[in-house]
């Protein structure tokens, strides 16, 4: 049925094309079929995933712009990568304007879905699980787009990623809201971006609930004008099952939001409970580096009203005893290594590891309650998300 | 041992056989320049007529058998590589790609490759690879031979065929897809080739090319990655580290490639250690990392991620990711060999 659609294009390739619909059913030869219609597909096609189990043994792409890719809901279409004996990712995306929804995929050997250099692409209602938990032998990221313009994630969801569920890096004109990131080493990871707002999220059991990082030595440096509002970041309590070398490794279990260098970010009401290590951390870089292009201080992070549970209550760091007997049973909810600059709202508590330098470890930390300014004045939140033509695409 | 000698063996026929058709005089197919230049993907490999035989082995005019000095390992496969020169039309080599020295091929012009393995009378052709020069870019398109060795298909999704490697592994053989093709293919987006660069071609080689007519001078820089084949005693460690790293890993990592979001350069000219791996901290390695911090660790390739890449076939930690499904075993000992000798 395909093959013949595929000739029919073929034929009538000089002929202008209207928006076609491939639809693949699962069942034998549905790999074939469905790598096929994504290699065939023209610009505004739509490729329809009827409900079912794809069993996927290989790495699929799609580098045609303008197609969107439809299945019958992230719990009736499920791409199964279990015996995945090829390529670096389930599926590779490396074209403009395109809309992937509806779908899941289970267990790929790498990266779930990888979108590069893939400006203005929508993942609506999908899926990436990794179904054994957390597992140092999982794929690194779940949803990965990077070095693109315009990215818009919603109502995603993402379990068990070795690495961060939904990572988001080198990248521009950003959204990550009303999506799920449960039981990865990082929930939602902004690194090397800039203008990205993280909303309406839930993180829960990951290491660390979400981390806006920026990074030496990469392609596209300088992170910054983040905002990160109005998440339910709770219970990020999973032990750091990271294979040890990559950067979230370093992330202690139990970190609610956490900023590394970075410049201009809002962190603003979320919500806070049961982070066990830091509800907030605010910090430098933590290694030395030779990059001329970057700063590994965190600049003009603001860190407004949220609100706060427990948490800070079993933090996993050297002197961790001495440190809870000194604030009282538990650390308050900001932790900031004294780098850079912070502001925080009036009355927010807050510890300082006050360090001298950055990169030298925290042998030379003082810790002490947070004092620090408030933010001079509002945030600026101009060209902050994704472009709004992006929406359009799932209204 | 690097099955050098099935290679120049299979060279050789294919030479003899195209002198062969030229001195009987016999009628002989043209290479179909509609079928290279126009849109679409033809079904069959014979349909662009690079071949006078059904078993391509013996090419038409202007159809040249080239080598690379140091090639790119596909499971040990042995590859026939042609490239297509319309007649009248030349190859520029002046500032051609960037900077790397990639011959500048007419439109019209087409590279042709075959992975075999067996040899002698049990060679068994399994892919034919070619890439088209359109007038609007570069097209890949890969061609699966069928057990008869009569024709080649258009393989648009590829395919996994069961395969006996020269070492006596038995593999999935993995023909790439279209758009596999165009992940290591790809530059800033653009597919590209890979292969005939200046500095990986042989001077002789280039020369009866500029004597033929198509290529139009000699190029600079040119025949200075070691022979691989050859390579097998000492002395040329770090080139011959650094030339199987150009052609096997920098189609991806080079800026502009499918893996620059890691920063990781392992071009030729790239001359920056960190650049390069030295010390370098991974990026989005994942568990491809295998608990290793760096790239490279000066004098301990044990603790260097891209020998545990290399020495995997695992999907998820392998490198490169595409176009194997063994370990290059003789590529991985040249890498432990240079980094141990690296200073720490």
């Amino acid at each position: 049925m395909l093959r013949l659609t595929a000739a029919a294009l073929l034929l009538a390739s000089a002929a202008p094309a209207l928006a076609e619909t491939h639809t693949i059913t699962p069942g034998d030869g549905a790999q074939e079929r469905l790598q096929e219609a994504l290699i065939l597909a023209a610009p505004g096609d739509e490729i329809v995933l009827e409900a079912g189990r794809y069993t996927i043994t290989d790495g699929l792409s799609l580098d045609v712009d303008n197609v969107t890719v439809r299945g019958a809901g992230m719990d009736g279409t499920v791409l199964d990568f279990t015996t995945q004996a090829g390529s670096g990712e389930g599926l590779l995306v490396t074209s403009d304007n395109v809309t992937l929804r509806d779908f899941a995929l289970e267990n790929p050997k790498g990266d779930g879905i990888k979108s590069k250099g893939a400006d203005n692409i929508v993942y609506y209602r999908v899926r990436v699980t990794w179904t054994n938990g957390p597992d140092a032998n999982n794929g690194a990221y779940g949803i990965y787009p990077v070095e693109s313009t315009g990215v818009l994630i919603d109502g995603a969801k993402v379990t068990g990623a070795s690495d961060a569920g939904i990572y988001v890096g080198q990248s521009n004109g950003i959204t990550v809201r009303n999506s799920i990131a449960e039981a990865n080493v990082a929930g939602i990871e902004i690194e090397n971006s800039r203008n990205a707002l993280v909303e309406h999220n839930i993180a829960t059991r990951n290491t660390g609930g979400i981390l806006i990082f920026d990074l030496p030595g990469l392609p596209v440096m300088g992170g910054g004008n983040v905002i990160v509002a109005n998440n339910l970041v709770v219970a990020n309590d999973t032990a750091n099952f990271a294979p040890p070398g990559n950067i979230v490794a370093g992330v202690r279990r139990g970190t609610g939001i956490m900023v590394m260098a970075n410049e201009d970010v809002l962190i603003e009401g979320n919500i806070l409970q049961h982070n066990p290590t830091a509800p907030i951390m605010v910090i430098a870089y933590v290694q030395g580096f030779e990059d001329e292009r970057y700063n590994p201080l965190p600049r003009d992070v603001v860190v407004g009203q949220n609100t706060y549970g427990v948490g800070g209550d079993d933090p996993q760091m050297d002197n961790a005893d001495m440190l809870l007997a000194a604030f009282g049973g538990a650390l308050p909810p900001v932790m900031w290594d004294g780098l850079g600059t912070l502001f925080t709202d009036s009355g927010t508590p807050g510890w300082s590891l006050n360090l001298p330098e950055q990169g030298k470890g925290t042998g030379m930390a003082q810790p002490s309650p947070l004092s620090v300014p408030e933010p001079a004045g509002e945030f600026d939140r101009t060209g902050i998300g994704a472009p709004a033509e992006l929406d359009a695409r799932i209204g | 041992m690097r099955h050098a000698f099935a290679l120049v063996l299979a060279a050789a026929a294919a030479l003899a056989a195209s002198v062969v058709a030229q001195a009987t005089g016999a009628p002989k197919l043209m290479v179909n320049d509609v079928a290279v230049q126009e849109d679409g993907f033809p079904r069959a490999l014979a349909e662009f007529g690079f071949f006078q035989d059904a078993g391509a082995t013996e090419p038409s005019d202007f159809v040249y058998l080239y080598e690379l000095n140091t090639p790119l390992w596909s499971d040990g496969a042995d590859k026939l590589r042609y490239i297509y020169v319309p007649d009248g039309e030349r190859i520029t080599a002046d500032g051609a790609g960037n900077g790397d020295g990639l011959l500048q091929f007419p439109v019209g012009s087409a590279i042709i490759k075959t992975f075999a393995y067996g040899e002698g009378e049990d060679q068994r052709f399994i892919e034919t690879r070619v890439l088209l020069h359109r007038a609007d870019g570069w097209v890949a398109l890969p061609y699966r031979w069928n057990a008869e060795q009569t024709d080649a298909r258009l393989a648009i999704a590829g395919a996994r065929i069961p395969i006996t490697t020269p070492e006596g592994e038995e593999i999935s053989y993995r023909i790439p897809n279209m758009n596999q093709c165009k992940t290591c293919h790809a530059q800033d987006g653009e597919v590209i080739p890979i292969g005939p660069k200046a500095r990986n071609l042989s001077a002789d080689w280039l020369a009866q090319m500029v004597d033929s007519g198509h290529l139009t001078a000699m190029p600079e820089g040119a025949d200075v990655l070691p022979v691989w084949q050859a390579a097998d005693t000492d002395g040329e460690i770090d080139a011959q580290a650094r030339a199987y790293l150009d052609v096997n890993c920098a189609h991806c990592h080079k800026p502009g490639g499918s893996a620059s979001n890691t920063g990781l350069d392992l071009r030729w000219e790239q001359n920056d250690p960190f650049t390069i791996g030295v010390r370098k901290p991974p990026v989005a390695a994942g568990r491809g990392a295998g608990g290793f911090l760096v790239s490279i660790e000066p004098g301990d390739p044990d603790a260097s991620i891209l020998v545990h890449r290399m020495n995997s076939a695992e999907p998820g930690v392998a490198m490169p990711e595409l176009g194997r499904s063994t370990i290059d075993h003789d590529a991985v000992a040249l890498m432990r060999t240079w980094i141990e000798g690296m200073s720490e």
